[in-house]
């Protein structure tokens, strides 16, 4: 078991996946007046993209590493 | 009505189920049948983070500034995502070396550093005060304003209090003496507190519910839905604008990022997270579901964070009802008794979760990692000598809880009036952050030296205390304001929320750039100038290479001495007592294939490491050391020999490597082997078959020829003579092809024919052979149709072999056609770099399925009883062995009925 199998690889990308969504500029695209279904974009935006990273983590969580883990 | 008698008694019957349920999973526990080893109890021990500020706290926030709540569980999620890598190995590395506390394990990085565990408890006690004065503020104020039911009064209106209505300081005591029958019953050398986990994970799913109903009460049941309340809010010109918050609010992204960046690191080092993620842990595997569930846990009590603030604005407009309390007057000033008292039980589980864990935390930090050690080091007091102190560590627990709560209350009381709840939590954040470089940094750099860690934490507190405790005291009144406006001593520069004239940030972000930047440059900076001790080589390594070693063995090696196992089993009862010490004794007699106390152990360097490491359990690694090495006399190893041993130890793992290569290359030596082996037994068998398959086709026509010979030599004047001798010559005619063809291939199989490749044109081979078999052709009326270009290019092939190819096709398609009906093409045509021939036939065709085999020796197409053979069965493997000895291929394309086509293909070397 090592520190650099294809799931701890799979955790980072995530980790910076979210780092993008949840950071300048990409937030900034999503900081305007309107509304999804009621709800003001932002508030819609991040717990949207919030939701998406939780199902990627439980998915990447719940596989079998390729090493062997 | 909702007295205060009823909700007291309320809260009681609620903690009092708390201890029930903390009470049964210790029993379990005792009994071998933990409930809290699932993933899922985990994970919601996990959510021990979300606090009264999250419950109280987030809803205060959300009303000033919108989303400025969320990087707080943002960043977490993030963090989270890299616990496959960062915390797995910080469990890993806990797990081997019995750490038991926050302070524990960066003492112990740091070559079991005393002075260093000292000073992480300091900071974390000092940073978490605020914090815990959070949780006394947020359940008094919730109690106060709840027992003014129906009235919505906040709690600084009601008027001074008197000592016996403080309900902070009696919130304060009752939570102490809980924290002490909760944590401190007995003492267990792993630091599991499982009764305590199970409690924790119950209390999360108290204060989860109580907020969702809050949350659809006010979403639902004031408002309609979602959009009824998001479309009423944007009509309020004070919501509206913090729809679209990020630029109105101070610091904007960059606050924005900072705060994610903080709960990053508030998530993996506040001491009550550490303790329930690696502490209490009782499986690595847990942590494949709690890496998404506790997410999930954060995100579900968010959802509603808005909705109730903006319901909380639009519900009390003229500002006179906190932010922080909008969760509870909501329901009050709706009338819903029983949903506020729900709301104010679950604030109350929020609070007391972080508190109970946190005081635990801490006060282990305190007995093992500060009073201990100082203990243990002052020779007036005999604690040496003493036989049990199992009693004493327990007491030290109990007093540093008082002292915490104590403590809590007191910056409550100091400080805690003049800020929202939130913006108090923070400050804690920026403390414990101050551990994340020397933390990551010791499981990944092997270079960080105690001296380095020691710098970084003093210098990053220091600049802590300079720009959030001590601004503040100041806001506060206990120092004065003008501190904050002018600097000390009138030094504009050292201002403490504008340090060096830096401006436009809020205090968080400020403070964390400052802090960091003063920490992380310490750190570096000494780690890199001062060289290492060999205590602390050591750690570095067995903390960096944590998953290359395995087994707790890894630490033995570095210990040299002589010490007694009497000693060491004494040592380990006076601190763990006399079944601890017993179970341990058994347990490390029974890896090593003993039975103690049966037979006596050799007090080796291993056993001396068990020990340590269970003591460590107990009293920390640094107190730990100090102990066993007053009993066993060690031999110090210089910085040289610990390098020899690592580096031995690395020469054991490529060693390893190596013999893995090598065994390896064994195993697929084998397989070649045993391959070959079955490949010389087909061979073997097949040369048998072919030797009974030979014998078997000779006798068939030398039965024949004996038979008409027989008959011939009794009646010599026999009518039908001339037929049989006719029958005779032809049987012998085709038992000398069939040994022409079976010497023929012998020689070609073993290598032994004669081959004399010329340049041919095989136009000529074509013509040559059609002319050859004209007569067969004739005698069949079979009609052949012959397709040559004009000019070829050469071929070097034997041409007698080819011929023999030729030959070969042409009389089976010759044997194949009916009689009067049969035609034949023969097609030769140029290819990019060879030469192709076709021999068609119009005949009954071949059956895919055979198709295959009859290139195989003795095989022919047909049911072999009832149809004559029509030949040896041995030429199309020949013409096929010819063929691919010249680099081509030969094969057939037919079906059923439908005529055969032979296809050989000979190289021509490159296209001209």
């Amino acid at each position: 078991m090592s520190d650099s199998g294809t799931k701890a690889q799979r955790f980072v990308a995530l980790c910076m996946l979210g780092i993008l969504l949840f950071n300048y500029p990409i937030l900034a695209l999503f900081n305007v007046s309107g509304a999804v279904f009621g709800v003001p974009v932002l508030y819609a935006y991040i717990f949207g993209a919030w939701a998406a990273l939780i199902a990627l983590m439980a998915f990447v969580a719940e596989s079998r590493d390729r090493d062997g883990q | 009505m909702l007295h205060g008698t009823v909700i007291i008694l309320t809260s009681f019957a609620y903690l009092g189920l708390l201890f029930a349920i903390a009470y049964f999973a210790d029993k379990r526990a005792d009994a071998g049948r933990s409930v809290i080893a699932s993933p899922y109890i985990y994970s919601l021990s996990l959510a021990v983070y979300a606090t009264a500020w999250t419950f109280y706290g987030s809803v205060g926030r959300a009303a000033s500034d919108g989303i400025g709540f969320l990087p707080i569980y943002i960043g977490p999620t993030l963090m989270i995502a890299l616990w496959w890598v960062v915390m797995r190995k910080i469990l890993r590395i806990s797990k081997q070396n019995r750490i038991t506390t926050l302070a524990d394990f960066i003492a112990s990085r740091y070559g079991k550093s005393a002075v260093l565990g000292g000073i992480v408890t300091v900071i974390a006690v000092i940073g978490i005060l605020p914090y815990i004065s959070l949780q006394l503020k947020a359940i008094s104020s919730s109690f106060s304003i709840l027992v003014q039911y129906p009235e919505i009064v906040m709690p600084g209106k009601v008027g001074p209090q008197s000592m016996r209505e403080d309900t902070a300081l009696w919130v304060a005591l009752i939570l102490a003496a809980f924290t002490i029958a909760f944590g401190t019953r007995h003492l267990d050398a792993a630091e599991h507190h499982q009764g305590m986990v199970a409690a924790i994970a119950f209390e999360s799913l108290v204060k989860l519910l109580a907020f969702l109903a809050v949350g659809v009460f006010v979403t639902f049941g004031i408002y309609n839905g979602f959009g009824d309340l998001f479309a009423r809010a944007a009509a309020e010109p004070k919501l509206h604008a913090m729809m679209t918050p990020l630029e109105g609010v101070a610091g904007g992204y960059a606050s924005w990022v900072w705060l994610t960046i903080l709960s990053m690191m508030a998530i993996m080092f506040l001491p009550r997270q550490f303790q329930v993620t690696v502490i209490e842990n009782l499986d690595e595997k847990h942590l494949n579901k709690a890496i998404w569930l506790f997410p999930v846990y954060m995100l579900a009590i968010n959802v509603f964070v808005l909705p109730i603030a903006f319901g909380g604005v639009l519900h009390f407009p003229d500002g006179g009802v906190d932010g922080d309390t909008f969760v509870l007057t909501l329901p009050m000033a709706e009338k819903q008794e029983l949903l506020a008292l729900l709301v104010f039980i679950g604030g109350l589980s929020a609070a007391t979760g972080m508190v109970i864990v946190e005081t635990i935390a801490l006060s282990t930090m305190v007995c093992n990692d500060l009073v201990m050690p100082v203990l243990l080091r002052l020779r007036a007091l005999r604690l040496n000598e003493r036989p049990d102190l199992t009693g004493l560590l327990l007491g030290i627990r109990r007093g540093a809880i008082v002292l915490i709560l104590l403590l809590g209350y007191l910056y409550f009381k100091l400080a805690g009036e003049a800020y929202a709840l939130v913006s108090i939590g923070l400050i804690s954040f920026a403390a414990v952050a101050q551990f994340a470089p020397v933390v990551l940094g010791g499981i990944f750099w092997k270079g960080g030296t105690r001296r380095g860690a020691m710098a970084g934490l003093v210098a990053g507190f220091a600049v802590w205390s300079y720009t959030l405790l001590l601004p503040a005291l100041a806001r506060s009144g206990w120092l004065p304001t003008g501190l904050l406006e002018h600097g000390p001593w009138g030094l504009e520069l050292l201002r403490p929320l504008q340090l060096f004239g830096l401006t436009g940030l809020d205090q968080i972000t400020h403070a964390m750039i400052w802090s960091m930047t003063a920490n992380i440059g310490a750190y570096a900076a000494v780690s890199l100038s001062v060289s290492p001790s060999a205590d602390e080589h050591r750690q570095a390594s067995l903390f960096v290479d944590v998953f290359k070693r395995s087994g707790e063995a890894g630490g033995a090696r570095f210990w040299r001495g002589t010490a007694s196992a009497p000693d060491l089993y004494n040592l380990l009862a006076r601190f763990l007592g006399v079944a601890a010490a017993d179970s341990a004794f058994r347990e490390y007699a029974a890896v090593n294939g003993l039975r103690w106390p049966d037979d006596a152990l050799v007090a080796d360097a291993e056993l001396v490491h068990h020990v340590e490491v269970q003591l460590a359990g107990a009293i920390g690694a640094a107190s730990a050391r100090v102990m066993v090495a007053s009993v066993a006399k060690e031999e110090a190893l210089d910085l040289d020999e610990v390098r020899e041993i690592l580096d031995e130890a690395s020469q054991v793992v490529v060693y390893s490597h190596r013999l893995e290569q090598q065994s390896r290359e064994l195993k697929a030596a084998t397989a070649e082997l045993r391959a070959a082996n079955e490949r010389l037994k087909e061979l073997d068998r097949m040369k048998d078959d072919f030797v009974s398959t030979v014998t078997h086709e000779l006798r068939t026509p030398l039965t024949s020829i004996r038979a008409l010979t027989e008959i011939l030599l009794d009646d010599p004047e026999i009518e039908q003579r001339k037929k049989f001798l006719g029958i005779i010559t032809k049987e012998s005619e085709r038992l000398t092809r069939l040994i022409n063809q079976v010497l023929d291939l012998s020689k070609i199989e073993s290598g032994k024919a004669d081959w004399q490749a010329t340049n041919v044109d095989m136009a000529t081979v074509i013509s040559d052979t059609v002319a050859a078999m004209s007569q067969v052709f004739q005698e069949r009326h079979i009609e052949v149709e012959v397709k040559t270009p004009d000019r070829v290019r050469p071929v070097a092939v034997d041409v007698d072999r080819i011929i023999q190819v030729m030959l070969n096709l042409l009389s089976n398609a010759a044997k194949f056609c009916e009689s009067g009906t049969g035609r034949i093409e023969i097609a030769l045509s140029e290819q990019a770099r060879s030469l192709r021939v076709d021999v068609r036939d119009n005949g009954p065709g071949i059956d895919p399925k055979d198709q295959a085999i009859i290139f195989d020796k003795f095989r022919q197409v047909g049911d072999t009883l009832t149809d004559k053979p029509h030949g040896s069965g041995l030429g199309l493997h020949i013409s096929r062995k010819i063929v691919e000895h010249f680099g081509g291929r030969l094969w057939v394309e037919s079906s059923r009925g439908r005529g055969a086509c032979f296809t050989f293909t000979l190289p021509t070397g490159a296209g001209s």
